[in-house]
């Protein structure tokens, strides 16, 4: 029974890891910019917002659950990065511990919602989108935040032994959360959320909790994200990271986590992140333009659920 | 005298059981009522006849959308797609319009495509088994993108003046309105006493039940979807008709607007519940918050914070609601 299911589980991500192969030769083949390790570095660079979310994000579908909201905690968080900096006149670091801890209590807030009031997670995190994107809007009333330090910028654009810096925090944050995930009590438990919410409860498994933790990281790494974002672009925004939540749901469920909960793993969910990547970066250099690159995505998304479901079926049969 | 007792209680129960039963449209309702007198004391103009015209007005195509999205949430599904479908749909209207095409084709092209789109999402979802968040998130993207690589997210300008279905009017209210009204009773009273209303209900309520009453839920779920599509069609041409000019990219978080209308009004995101009267009231709701902070001089940034509050109460006041009952 459990070898099925990891079958199963095993076959999602190598149909994933061989369309990513696929993609792989053809892009290079159409052209010779794409496999440098220039592009292929900056490609890292340009991944990692979304990479760092769509990690808590594997977390909290594999509960059953959903966060909308990741998009606009980014946004708010990067606003208050700037409020704290040039309004309040805090030192930087000072403000991108703030905006870490804002993160982290906009999650908060989701988790309380959904566990104390029992409202489902798309409502919940439906409404606290438009709340916290509303917050960001309001307190930045469309006034950006510019001319950020020097040495602010090594985090979103500089470089650590010639790998790009941020590539470097989703590579440790990607170890952690597939550790934490695969191999702890606390990931047996978000499947086990996922799988049966009340059989987990009466099990003894402190489901509030670990929920509350899961969208809390959620905003958290949110937090993170905005701020290497902000570093990386060197301006703050509040309409930043609109939009986001699709991305990272994709690059979700693309990597083979159920929308229905119970299923998925980390290393999917990167395969799903490098092929997004990769499509819209080929494709853009083999001449697509960058919205074309969308439709490809969405196209890709349909037909690598749709190959799985209709394969799985037959192994069922 | 048997008589007198017998109907007496009768009305109490009746009002308890509409409360019961609309419990979620009359708390809208009364909140639209409170908002309005609210902004009234301040600034008397809110409820000029114009200002509450021109709400109306600019909303309806949302809340028509709404009447297709509670559709599709009552069967238990969702569809994040909406707001492309709404925004390719529109630009088909516009450029079909201004490529001089009879006007009738012009409304009903899109109309008909709209239908066929969705159709095809029911189809994936219905027969193929993909969640229906996964399909519409593909749409989402496809349709978007599609839709401004071919456009470039240019102006379209120059449509007939008789092309302009919303702006027409009739007795000074324009059409748009009576869209809004006419489609949201016809598809409440539709949901609730027709065999295919029913049916959605029941597939939401329990599938696995629906399925053993001999419900047959494949070509429902295709039904919902297509209905859905022919909402969003409308809507589309609604939308493309209120100004003279049409932008042709997706409208921002029309999506999200949409569903957020359909979910403050009542219908429950697990399926089952919910009526179109409550998606339409949510409509107006948002439409006469966002035009309320204009007459009380708050900044329109404040806006969407507001609506996010707004939802959050909502919704936390029907979860005490359903406790209570």
């Amino acid at each position: 029974m459990a070898t099925m299911v990891m079958n199963r589980v095993l076959r999602h991500e190598s149909i994933l890891g061989v369309l990513l192969v696929a993609a792989l030769v053809v892009l290079a083949a159409q052209s010779e910019h794409f496999w440098t390790t220039d592009n292929l570095l900056n490609q890292g660079r340009l991944m990692a917002e979304v990479g760092l979310i769509a990690l808590p994000m594997t977390f909290v579908i594999v509960t059953g659950g959903i966060d909308l909201s990741v998009g606009s905690i980014f946004g708010l968080c990067a606003i208050l990065l700037g409020v704290f900096w040039q309004n309040m006149g805090m030192p930087l670091p000072v403000a991108m511990i703030g905006a870490l801890i804002v993160g982290a209590v906009a999650g908060l807030g989701n988790g309380f919602i959904i566990t104390r009031f029992k409202v489902p997670p798309l409502i919940a995190t439906l409404a606290t989108l438009a709340l916290y994107r509303g917050l960001a809007e309001g307190i930045s009333q469309a006034r950006s935040v510019r001319g950020y330090p020097d040495w602010f910028f090594v985090l979103g654009q500089g470089e650590v032994l010639g790998v790009p810096t941020q590539l470097w925090l989703l590579i440790v944050c990607f170890a952690i959360a597939a550790f934490i995930l695969g191999m702890t009590t606390f990931g047996r438990t978000t499947y086990a959320i996922g799988s049966n919410e009340v059989a987990a409860r009466f099990s003894g498994l402190k489901v509030d909790r670990a929920k509350l933790l899961i969208y809390g990281a959620s905003g958290l790494i949110s937090g993170l994200a905005a701020v290497i974002f902000v570093s990386r672009v060197s301006t703050t925004r509040s309409d930043m990271g609109t939009g986001y939540e699709l991305d990272v749901i994709t690059a979700v469920v693309l990597g083979g986590t159920s929308i229905f909960g119970g299923r998925g793993t980390i290393i999917g969910t990167a395969l799903g992140l490098i092929l997004m990547q990769a499509l819209k970066n080929g494709l853009a250099l083999s001449g697509v333009k960058g919205d074309g690159t969308i439709v490809v995505i969405g196209a890709v998304l349909i037909a690598a659920i749709l190959v799985g479901n209709l394969l799985s079926r037959d192994g069922d049969g | 005298m048997t008589a007198e007792t017998m109907t007496r209680p009768v009305p109490i129960r009746r009002w308890k059981s509409v409360f019961e039963a609309y419990g979620q449209e009359i708390v809208i309702l009364g909140v639209i009522v409170v908002l309005c007198i609210g902004v009234w004391l301040y600034n008397p103009r809110f409820l000029s006849g114009n200002n509450f015209l021109s709400i109306f007005h600019s909303n309806a195509y949302i809340a028509i959308a709404a009447i297709g999205m509670s559709l599709v949430i009552i069967s238990g599904n969702i569809d994040v797609s909406v707001g492309s479908l709404i925004g390719v749909l529109g630009t088909i209207a516009g450029t079909m319009a201004v490529n001089g095409y009879p006007i009738i084709l012009c409304w009903l092209v899109p109309i008909l495509i709209g239908m066929v789109i969705n159709a095809g999402v029911g189809v994936l979802v219905a027969y193929v088994r993909i969640p229906s968040i996964v399909v519409t998130l593909g749409m989402l993207s496809i349709l978007k993108g599609g839709l401004i690589s071919v456009t470039g997210g240019a102006w379209i300008s120059g449509m007939p003046p008789e092309f302009m279905i919303a702006q027409f009017r009739l007795f000074g209210i324009p059409s748009s309105v009576y869209f809004m009204v006419v489609l949201t009773v016809l598809a409440a009273l539709w949901m609730k006493y027709s065999v295919f209303g029913r049916t959605v209900y029941a597939i939401g309520g329990n599938p696995e039940a629906a399925r053993v009453s001999g419900i047959r839920i494949q070509p429902s779920i295709v039904g919902v979807f297509t209905i859905h599509g022919l909402f969003a069609g409308i809507a589309a041409v609604l939308f493309a008709t209120q100004l003279q000019v049409i932008q042709s990219t997706v409208p921002p978080n029309l999506e999200l607007t949409v569903i957020t209308a359909s979910v403050v009004g009542g219908v429950s995101i697990l399926g089952g519940t919910g009526t179109v009267i409550g998606s339409t009231l949510a409509a107006i709701l948002f439409a006469a918050i966002g035009s309320s902070l204009v007459f009380l001089n708050v900044s329109a940034y404040w806006l969407r914070a507001v609506q996010g509050l707004m939802i959050l109460a909502t919704v936390l006041a029907d979860m005490a609601r359903r406790r209570r009952i």
